[in-house]
């Protein structure tokens, strides 16, 4: 599987490290209630097509892509980066 | 079966001899032959003994899909087991040997296996010595296991040389037959990236070596060499296809050829990413299940023709054929010019095509239409076989037996495409009811199918096929640029097979799967006993299981299945392939990631001076840390605990340059380690450090070290050696996923910085000495203070009061380029004091005795409270884990606390001992909790140990029992106070 990154082109997945499902987002820190966070840390859906995932390139430029993968065909449908870096790089 | 060396024909050159050994005998045959052809060439007739029932059995096939002649190849350090005879060039000093024999081929005492007839049969083992309990088992298997089998591994590291290559292309061809070939050429033509593949030395697959089309083979070859655009790889198998189009090839590079430079790898792994792929895989030939159809001598019909025409060697000196198609009488009469003595053909069916009706006229040879092969005579070779009227609607024998002479027997059912690959690529294998064959189904637009195994078994459709196919393909990777529609030849049924499964009404084990003895009787046993899908039928009965991967059993398998349950072949199913397609050496997947090569290896600043010190070494991760510096004759306990005590009486020093450090800068730098850590960081004062406990979003910690505030934006967090890059990986997450309004940039600086911790009561006095500008006294340079300055031969350094130890301790960071040059410095410095440096041993030691954890008890079940650091947590300041920290089964009494332990006895406590109350001990028993970690107190002087204990902090002065069952240990101890040694921090305050 070759995964997009912004800075360093198609690079192979052993490049990458895998941060889990990207379309969870973190409870608000003060107001959540308890079912929030089970949701947060436990709960996936694990779903059979298009998956939007976190993927970092630690064995390069460490940038952080959110991808659509699909998870039948591992086709990459979508990228874009995260972070604060993220202006101007990625779609 | 008596083959031999014909006087003309195959791709040998008879001028060039080749002198090998077979079990210890020596034979000859010529460059260009195969084992199996050599062998077979010089009257072999006995190749390997069967899986199960030690069948006497010979030369299956002529290709990779051979079951049964399996050898061992030995060099002089080199021991390859189950490598296939057919498979393996022959070249001079080659060593092979047959296997699963005892005490030799010809006689093999464990072939009483199948006097038991008909005991031995599917699922046998399971019903006779599994029993109720696994006991009975426990005792059969290694005799079993010992009885079963095929070659035996290698006992030693394999000396030879592989290597990998990441390749790319717009189109991988596999096959190099006709269709392989002619798909390849119009593909470069059109300015495609090819690679061209065949598992063989020699292209021309189905034709390979048939006179009348080496021509065009040869023109075809030359033709894509010429292209710069196109690579040719012969003897390269396509063992997997895997995610994206990648595809997995095993090229077998100098084995044929043991001239070649030493520096050539023994194989190539290309893994190889493409657009497309185009599979020209062919066919492999079908056996007819019948009595006695393993016997040595009984071959594939095809076979007989490609070792006449490849190898020139007539496979016997009086041939028969048993077909149920017109595949088998291609070429009879070239072969008969060759001199291979065809003598009858034997064919299920009762009228035969016009052409094939042609070929046996021109022969001359006998006919027998009608009748099916009933029994084959003789045991080490054939003497005759059986012969009788059959009737192909019931596939039972209506007539009356009788014999014909011969010695050597060529069997073919038809002709299954090789669909391992696009079976592999998601293709739904389907049954053609006009073929009687299975194709590969519908592509999922990443490959295509030409020629044979698409279902083209006529030669001018074949490569009408490859033609049509690859310009279909060429459009699609916008290579052609053509509109005309393309119309794909029709699939022609010029086998007419008449399909035949087994034949019927007559005793005697007729095999399906030859290489795992599994039988047609076999199979309806699985039936009888419930096993309907076919998938379970492959694992009770094993068929197809083999190293062949069932590559000549599987239809008939199914077929059978098929008729057992009174459905047709789609209706039952297929079972799917998986890689690899033959077996790949574990040396060529590993390649150069060997050794130390597996991964990289990570030294400090003053990595040789610990070697010249005499330090043993050992593994952190990937680092390399000194464990023990043994003196004299010290063995490895001797020598921790002197490093431990001189530690506590004078000054030890230890390289903790392999601690991860993470350099935390920008505006939120404070904010962001509030959030992070458990404790807060906001009000750190600039110039101080404060340890810090790192939880999971689940409450469970994860991680923990000390993080220094060089600057108001500006923080050095240090993590455990082992968790560095796991660290900045999650709080790289937060930064960019969770809080990108966060202004906080983070860099691993680990590499950069080398360190050492010195503690012992006179560490001020050598900082002096070393470091003389530093004001070392109390006040001046309080713990956990950080101070730079310069050593008197003016080294940086960084240093700050921390103690792991609980002595007075300061760690001292210098860029890493000055690592041993400070380390040295510091050794001159402490020599008068005597200074001792020490190894992880002494460090975990200390530490014990002190009650500080580490990842022994940081085990990822361990939250803040069961380690004794809940009270550190925030209470104000929501962190990572803040919320999750507090459920219920965290706070439950029963969960584990950590405690300290002392052994009563002089015997030391096992890491991983379990805590029970009773002394007598009968296993099982309730578990208290169990040892974490465990060392010999030279403080105390005692064996002491950290424990997670049920309840521990209320268990403090109890007496327990460390148990360590699998090794008979018994230890009394008594459960005390984490904190073993100077609870009230004096030493390290002082």
């Amino acid at each position: 599987m070759l995964i997009p990154c912004p800075h360093c082109g198609d690079r192979d997945v052993s490049e990458y490290s895998y941060l889990g499902d990207a379309t969870i987002k973190r409870p608000n820190q003060e107001k959540a209630n308890p079912h929030k966070w089970e949701t947060f840390v436990y709960n996936r859906q694990n779903p059979r097509g298009p998956h939007k995932e976190l993927w970092q390139h630690n064995g390069g430029c460490r940038l952080i892509v959110e991808i659509t993968r699909d998870t039948i065909s591992h086709e990459i449908l979508s990228m874009k980066a995260t972070g604060p870096h993220k202006t101007g790089l990625g779609k | 079966m008596s083959g031999f060396r014909l006087d003309s024909g195959g791709q040998i050159d008879r001028n060039q001899p080749r002198t090998f050994t077979f079990d210890g005998r020596k034979v000859s045959g010529f460059a260009g032959d195969t084992l199996a052809s050599a062998l077979l060439a010089n009257g072999q007739t006995l190749f390997g003994r069967s899986f199960k029932y030690h069948r006497p059995r010979g030369l299956m096939s002529v290709g990779s899909e051979e079951p049964n002649a399996l050898v061992t190849l030995t060099g002089p350090d080199t021991h390859e087991p189950n490598a296939r005879a057919t498979m393996v060039e022959v070249v001079d000093g080659l060593n092979a040997s047959s296997q699963n024999r005892w005490p030799s081929l010809s006689v093999d005492l464990l072939s009483a296996n199948q006097i038991g007839g008909p005991m031995l049969q599917a699922g046998f083992y399971y019903k006779t010595f599994m029993g109720p309990t696994r006991k009975a088992w426990r005792f059969y298997e290694r005799f079993i296991r010992r009885a079963a089998g095929l070659g035996k591994a290698a006992q030693k590291p394999d000396p030879d040389r592989y290597e990998k290559i990441n390749s790319f292309a717009d189109l991988l061809v596999v096959g190099g037959g006709l269709a392989g070939l002619t798909a390849a050429l119009k593909a470069a033509e059109k300015g495609a990236r090819v690679i061209l593949i065949d598992e063989h030395a020699r292209f021309g697959g189905y034709h390979r070596g048939d006179p009348r089309e080496q021509d065009t083979i040869n023109s075809l070859l030359e033709r894509i060499q010429a292209f710069d655009n196109a690579t040719i790889l012969p003897r390269t198998t396509c063992f997997g296809q895997y995610d994206c189009s990648t595809f997995g090839l095993v090229e077998r590079v100098t084995a044929h050829n043991p001239t070649e430079t030493e520096f050539a790898p023994c194989e190539r792994l290309h893994v190889l990413r493409v657009r497309h792929a185009i599979l020209a895989t062919g066919a492999i030939e079908r056996p007819l299940v019948f009595p006695g159809n393993d016997a040595p001598g009984v071959m594939l019909a095809d076979a007989i023709r490609a070792y006449a025409l490849r190898f020139g060697v007539s496979a016997g000196k009086n041939i028969v054929l048993f077909t149920s198609h017109d595949g088998a009488y291609r070429q009879l009469s070239a072969l008969q010019d060759l001199g291979v003595p065809i003598n009858a053909i034997v064919d299920t069916r009762t009228t035969i095509s016009d052409i094939a009706m042609a070929q046996v006229a021109a022969t001359g040879m006998q006919l027998i239409t009608g009748h099916a092969v009933t029994r084959v005579h003789g045991y080490h070779g054939i003497k005759r076989v059986s012969v009788a009227p059959f009737d192909p609607y019931t596939s039972k024998i209506n007539g009356k037996e009788r014999a014909i002479e011969c010695d050597c027997l060529g069997m073919s059912g038809g002709w299954t495409p090789s669909i391992h690959l696009t079976s592999q690529m998601g293709g739904v294998p389907e049954w053609d009811s006009t073929l009687h064959t299975v194709l590969p189904g519908k592509s999922n637009g990443t490959w295509s199918v030409c020629g044979s195994v698409a279902g083209y078994f006529d030669r001018d459709d074949t490569i009408a096929s490859a033609e049509t196919m690859v310009e279909e393909v060429l459009r699609k990777l916008s290579l052609s640029r053509a509109r005309k529609a393309v119309t794909h030849p029709e699939k022609q049924d010029v086998l007419n097979v008449g399909p035949v499964w087994s034949i019927k009404g007559i005793g005697g084990k007729a095999f399906v799967d030859f290489q795992h003895d599994v039988t047609a009787d076999d199979i309806t046993i699985a039936h009888q006993e419930g096993f309907l899908s076919v998938e379970h039928l492959k694992r009770y009965t094993t068929l197809g299981m083999g190293t062949d991967q069932g590559k000549l059993s599987n239809i008939n398998g199914l077929a059978l299945m098929a008729e057992a349950r009174g459905l047709d072949i789609p209706t039952v199913g297929t079972t799917r392939f998986r890689p690899p397609y033959t077996p790949v050496s574990f040396g060529a997947l590993a390649a150069d990631a060997r050794g130390g090569h597996l991964q990289p290896t990570r030294r400090t600043a003053m990595h040789y001076w610990h070697l010249d010190a005499g330090a043993e070494m050992i593994d952190a991760g990937l680092w390399k840390r000194p464990r023990v510096y043994r003196r004299g004759s010290e063995d490895l306990e001797q020598a921790y605990i002197r490093e431990a005590r001189m530690t506590r009486q004078s000054i030890g020093i230890v390289d903790v340059s392999t601690l991860g450090k993470i350099n935390v800068q920008g505006p939120d730098a404070a904010q962001f380690l509030d959030r992070v850590y458990s404790n807060g960081f906001a009000k750190l004062p600039v110039g101080k450090a404060r340890y810090g406990l790192m939880l999971r979003e689940d409450g469970i910690v994860y991680d923990d070290g000390t993080t220094w505030r060089l600057d108001d934006t500006n923080f050095l967090m240090t993590t455990t050696t082992a968790q560095a890059a796991a660290v900045l990986e999650h709080m790289e997450l937060y930064l960019s996923v969770h809080w990108p309004d966060l202004k906080v940039h983070l860099t691993s600086v680990t590499d950069q910085w080398a360190g050492a911790a010195v503690a012992g009561p006179k560490v001020r006095e050598m900082l002096q000495i070393a470091i003389p500008e530093t004001d070392f006294d109390n006040e001046a340079f309080p713990f956990m203070a950080i101070r730079h300055g310069k050593t008197s031969q003016g080294i940086p350094v960084m240093m700050c009061r921390l103690s792991f130890s609980g002595e007075m301790a300061y760690e001292v960071y210098t860029p890493a380029r000055f690592g041993l040059a400070l380390w040295e410095e510091l050794h001159s410095a402490g020599k008068e004091m005597d200074l001792v440096s020490y190894g992880t041993e002494a460090l975990d030691t200390l530490r014990i005795e002190k009650g500080h954890v580490v990842n022994s008890e940081l085990n990822g079940r361990t939250t803040a409270e069961m380690v004794g650091m809940g009270a550190m947590a925030s209470k104000k300041t929501p962190y990572i884990g803040s919320a999750m920290k507090d459920r219920p089964a965290f706070k439950d009494r029963r969960r584990h606390q950590l405690v300290g332990l002392v052994s009563k006895s002089d015997e030391c406590v096992l890491i991983g001992s379990h805590l029970v109350r009773n002394p007598a001990l009968k296993t099982p028993c309730l578990s208290l909790g169990h040892v974490t970690s465990a060392t010999y107190s030279p403080a105390l002087e005692k064996y002491v140990a950290l424990a997670l204990l049920e309840n521990g902090q209320e268990l403090i002065g109890r007496d327990l029992y460390a148990t360590f069952p699998m090794k008979g240990i018994h230890v009394a101890v008594e459960v005390v106070d984490p904190c073993f040694f100077d609870k009230d921090g004096e030493r390290m305050r002082g």
